[in-house]
């Protein structure tokens, strides 16, 4: 079947498996690598997306749920490839070691800080709940997201 | 559509389906989008019933049901801010799983199940009577859940659960308490614990009654007896019907439905004891 959806602001259109996931449309047809695949089961959040507005596991949205919806990916944050403040962080905190999970987490983040600009440390928690990450032990994405909510309220 | 397609699987968050589809468990003949039916996402009070559309999102249930919090507290015990926003109470009951969050809930609710054919228009099903057994339900194949309609209660309430994590997790024990001031009842909702949601009858009667003998009812400062509470506990595990699995033992599972029953009991007397204004 053909699935139509605008990505990122733009038109999208590709055939695809009736049974397939809005996360192999992205990655398969669209050629869309940053959110990745990994457990297919919601469990881990490595493709989280919005889809509408509204973060998402990809993995577990059906592709032809997706026709004619906005859907927002990790590539969109960045404009002329530049990084997104909330990169950057994780760069500086030392979030970032395999690399894996982190666009799942960057989306997470940024849909926390964008209802929530100083987020506490409980809620930063609940937000990230579920996103994992095997190598950081989180504390230094913690330390990324309070750097970057300080950086995007405007501190230093 | 589902009349013409019994075969077609519907679907709405996904949460559960596409698990199936993505590990190849599943291969649907056909499948039938319902986040296009706007009528499943509504909710709305009428009379003294609440009607919730199989549709509303647990993420719409946290922000915009709070007057229920006993089904927000389970709401907002679902996976992952990513599952709240897509997962559905319709799914908790289309899946059926004895483990679903929302269905303890909907159990203390006394909530019925509202289904939908082309053939023979709405039918409503107490939850008991939907719910047949694990991952089974009393749904006719050419039928869709519409939603789930209960009479509102007053008195206070709770939903807890146990698990390995306060996220991401399919609960060992769940436990759903609810006190209906009008009619003096207490009900209590058991899940993850048998094959399908269990109502711990027999507790339910004896602590109210014992409440009655204390005048707890009338005078919601009057104590309830310890001895009342522990036996309280005690009835609720024994209504427990659990499996040892991979999650837990199945007496870790009755230890774990004592302890909710008695912390959860304590938290809605104590709610009753708080002054009105606060």
């Amino acid at each position: 079947m053909v699935v139509r959806t605008r990505v990122n602001g733009e038109w999208r259109e590709a055939e695809v498996w009736p049974g397939a996931s809005l996360l192999t449309f992205l990655r398969e047809q669209l050629g869309l690598y940053g959110s990745k695949n990994a457990c297919e089961q919601g469990e881990c959040g490595s493709c989280s997306v919005w889809l509408d507005g509204a973060l998402v596991c990809s993995c577990l949205v059906l592709a032809a749920q997706a026709f004619d919806r906005e859907v927002h990916t990790i590539e969109g944050l960045t404009d002329a490839g530049r990084l997104h403040p909330i990169q950057d962080a994780f760069v500086e905190a030392g979030a970032v070691q395999c690399g894996f999970c982190t666009p799942g987490f960057v989306v997470a983040v940024a849909d926390l800080l964008q209802n929530d600009g100083n987020p506490s440390p409980a809620t930063i928690r609940e937000a990230l709940s579920g996103n994992i990450c095997r190598c950081t032990g989180y504390a230094k994405i913690l330390d990324a997201v309070n750097l970057a909510a300080a950086r995007m309220r405007g501190g230093t | 559509m589902k009349a013409a397609r019994s075969e077609a699987i519907p679907l709405a968050g996904g949460t559960d389906l596409m698990v199936e589809l993505n590990f190849g468990r599943l291969r649907p003949a056909a499948i039938i989008d319902l986040t296009r039916v706007a009528e499943l996402t509504t909710h709305r009070q009428e009379n003294g019933h609440v009607f919730l559309g199989a549709g509303v999102t647990y993420a719409a249930i946290v922000k915009e049901l709070p007057a229920f919090k006993p089904l927000v507290q389970a709401s907002r015990s679902v996976g992952s801010p990513q599952i709240r926003n897509r997962g559905t109470v319709g799914g908790n009951l289309g899946t059926a799983s004895p483990a679903g969050d929302a269905l303890p809930v909907l159990a203390a609710y006394d909530a019925d199940v509202v289904l939908h054919s082309q053939a023979r228009g709405e039918r409503s099903l107490p939850w008991h009577a939907f719910l047949t057994g694990p991952k089974e339900t009393a749904i006719a194949p050419d039928e869709l859940i519409v939603g789930t309609r209960w009479a509102r209660v007053r008195g206070p309430g709770s939903f807890s659960k146990i698990g390995t994590r306060n996220a991401m997790v399919i609960a060992v024990a769940g436990l759903c308490l609810g006190i209906d001031e009008d009619r003096q009842r207490v009900k209590v909702a058991l899940g993850s614990v048998g094959p399908t949601i269990i109502r711990a009858t027999q507790a339910e009667e004896q602590i109210a009654s014992a409440m009655s003998g204390s005048g707890t009812w009338q005078d919601p400062s009057a104590p309830v007896p310890d001895e009342a509470i522990l036996e309280f506990a005690e009835l609720v595990a024994s209504a427990a019907r659990p499996l040892d699995d991979v999650r837990g033992t199945a007496a870790y599972r009755r230890h774990g439905c004592r302890v909710l029953a008695r912390r959860a009991l304590s938290w809605s007397l104590t709610e009753r004891r708080l002054p009105t204004w606060l």
